[in-house]
């Protein structure tokens, strides 16, 4: 049996806006993937811990506070603080993000990041063709 | 991570290594098998408890206030939550972990390392359950978690597996899901060791409570009382009354207010109680050995079955039979037979 891909759909911070995180997650679910969702109001803490025991291939975090550039990479370094490898995961961020700001995020270990107006087939395409290069590469 | 590495890891405490071995077990990769091999032998400690219910009855919310109940009188909790996969995708939308909330903000159950979280799809599966839970249970006894809590799918009314997993299944309920005749017809509602009406501030709940000790009550001995009574008397049967003088085990009936954190230290102290009983009276290992049975039997038969693709020309007895020139019965004696003759030879 093919491994299920599993996807952590994360809301992080004071930001109440999650329609589309739930539009994702039940777009994801409708394209095969299985998805869990955090709810609103996560820490990066939360997150991480989440990320790390539901042992997920994605995590995808939607954030429309504007603190991305902080809370993100707190997400990625408590992953690996709890044990978990983000190498071998994929990053993803959702939200309004400046452009400037995606260029950052990059750097520090986010894969993709999707701003309003992306289709979601394009999501679904990403993971699925990224996920196992990015894989590959990290076992080499 | 190599078998050593996870099972090492898992025995000394290793969330990682305990959420890549539940992956590992869930996807029936080739090295389960072997983890469940060295880790079986410390597992049968914990107290696993099942919980079911209709979908939107609060299961989610009394597993996340029970987990902060059990964490504030010192046991850990591992938590299973099992949603439904969907059968034309595959896909699933698990979410009960985002209920995970306790009443103190102060202490947040995500990160208390005594509490461990895990959320599975059924793939699909009827019956309530994944697949491969009882496996993922005991990949949490053996890490060491005192309390194991198994939330199953919304459940209908037939969907029983929990019964299989569980040391104490708990029953959840809710007002106004409907009349008396509901409460006593047969599957979910007759599995429970202890039943909740959950959402007990909305009205009709006394009603529920009512139905289900009058149902709890009914055995031989008050049947036969009811048939010679009063209706005076038969508010007495309703009440409970008779049904407290009851031998052995009486499931208690708790209302709860599970966003609001009612009822729960009672929930909790009904499931401590249960298992207590079961300790007393021998119950436990009862149902152990029923579980390990049926677990065994499965196993061997899947081992039988491999042996019959194997060692014989079972390909040959099934075109036999679609033509129909043999009966199913006689086709499983002749294959029967030549199992247990080439089995032998090798």
């Amino acid at each position: 049996m093919e491994k299920k891909i599993r996807v952590l759909v994360a809301k992080v911070g004071l930001d109440g806006h999650d329609r589309g995180a739930k539009v994702l997650a039940r777009f994801l679910r409708d394209s095969g993937f299985e998805v869990i969702y955090t709810g609103l109001h996560r820490t990066p803490q939360e997150v991480a811990m989440a990320a790390v025991d539901e042992d997920v291939d994605v995590v995808g975090i939607s954030l429309h506070s504007g603190a991305h550039l902080a809370l993100v990479p707190k997400v990625i370094n408590y992953i690996r603080e709890y044990g978990g490898n983000p190498d071998e995961m994929l990053i993803l961020v959702g939200g309004v993000i400046p452009t400037d700001d995606i260029v950052e995020l990059k750097k520090m270990g986010v894969d993709e990041v999707f701003i309003p107006g992306t289709p979601i087939s394009e999501i679904v395409e990403f993971i699925k063709t990224k996920l196992p290069e990015k894989r590959k590469k990290n076992e080499s | 991570m190599k078998v050593e590495e996870l099972v090492e890891g898992l025995l000394s405490g290793n969330r990682r290594a305990l959420a890549r071995a539940i992956t590992y077990v869930e996807n029936e990769y080739p090295e389960s098998k072997e983890i469940m091999k060295r880790i079986f032998t410390n597992t049968g400690k914990a107290h696993i408890v099942g919980l079911t219910g209709f979908p939107g009855v609060g299961k989610s919310t009394l597993v996340s206030k029970l987990t902060e109940e059990f964490r504030k009188r010192g046991k850990k909790v591992g938590i299973i939550a099992i949603d439904p996969g969907s059968p034309f995708t595959g896909g699933a939308l698990l979410g009960d972990r985002l209920r995970l909330d306790g009443m103190d903000s102060r202490k947040p159950l995500w990160t208390d390392p005594g509490v461990f979280f895990r959320s599975m799809s059924s793939r699909g599966r009827a019956g309530g359950l994944a697949a491969k839970t009882g496996d993922v249970v005991r990949l949490l006894d053996a890490f060491g978690f005192d309390i194991i809590l198994v939330e199953t799918v919304g459940a209908g009314q037939s969907e029983v597996d929990i019964i299989e997993v569980a040391d104490t299944s708990v029953v959840v309920m809710m007002p106004e899901t409907g009349d008396e005749i509901q409460v006593n017809k047969a599957g979910i509602l007759e599995i429970g060791d202890i039943y909740v009406v959950n959402k007990a501030d909305l009205g009709g709940a006394e009603k529920v409570e009512r139905w289900l000790r009058y149902m709890l009550s009914l055995d031989e001995e008050s049947v036969q009382m009811l048939s010679q009574m009063t209706h005076a008397d038969e508010a007495r049967v309703a009440s409970g009354e008779f049904f407290e003088r009851r031998k052995g085990w009486c499931p208690p009936v708790i209302k709860t207010v599970a966003d609001k954190g009612e009822g729960i230290a009672e929930l909790a102290d009904a499931i401590e109680r249960h298992f207590k009983y079961m300790e007393e009276t021998g119950l436990i290992e009862k149902r152990r050995k029923e579980r390990v049975k049926r677990e065994l039997f499965e196993i061997v038969m899947n081992d039988v079955i491999k042996l019959v693709k194997e060692k014989t020309n079972y390909r040959d007895v099934i075109a036999k039979l679609a033509r129909n020139e043999i009966d199913p019965y006689t086709a499983a004696d002749m294959i029967v037979e030549e199992v247990l003759k080439n089995a032998k030879e090798r």
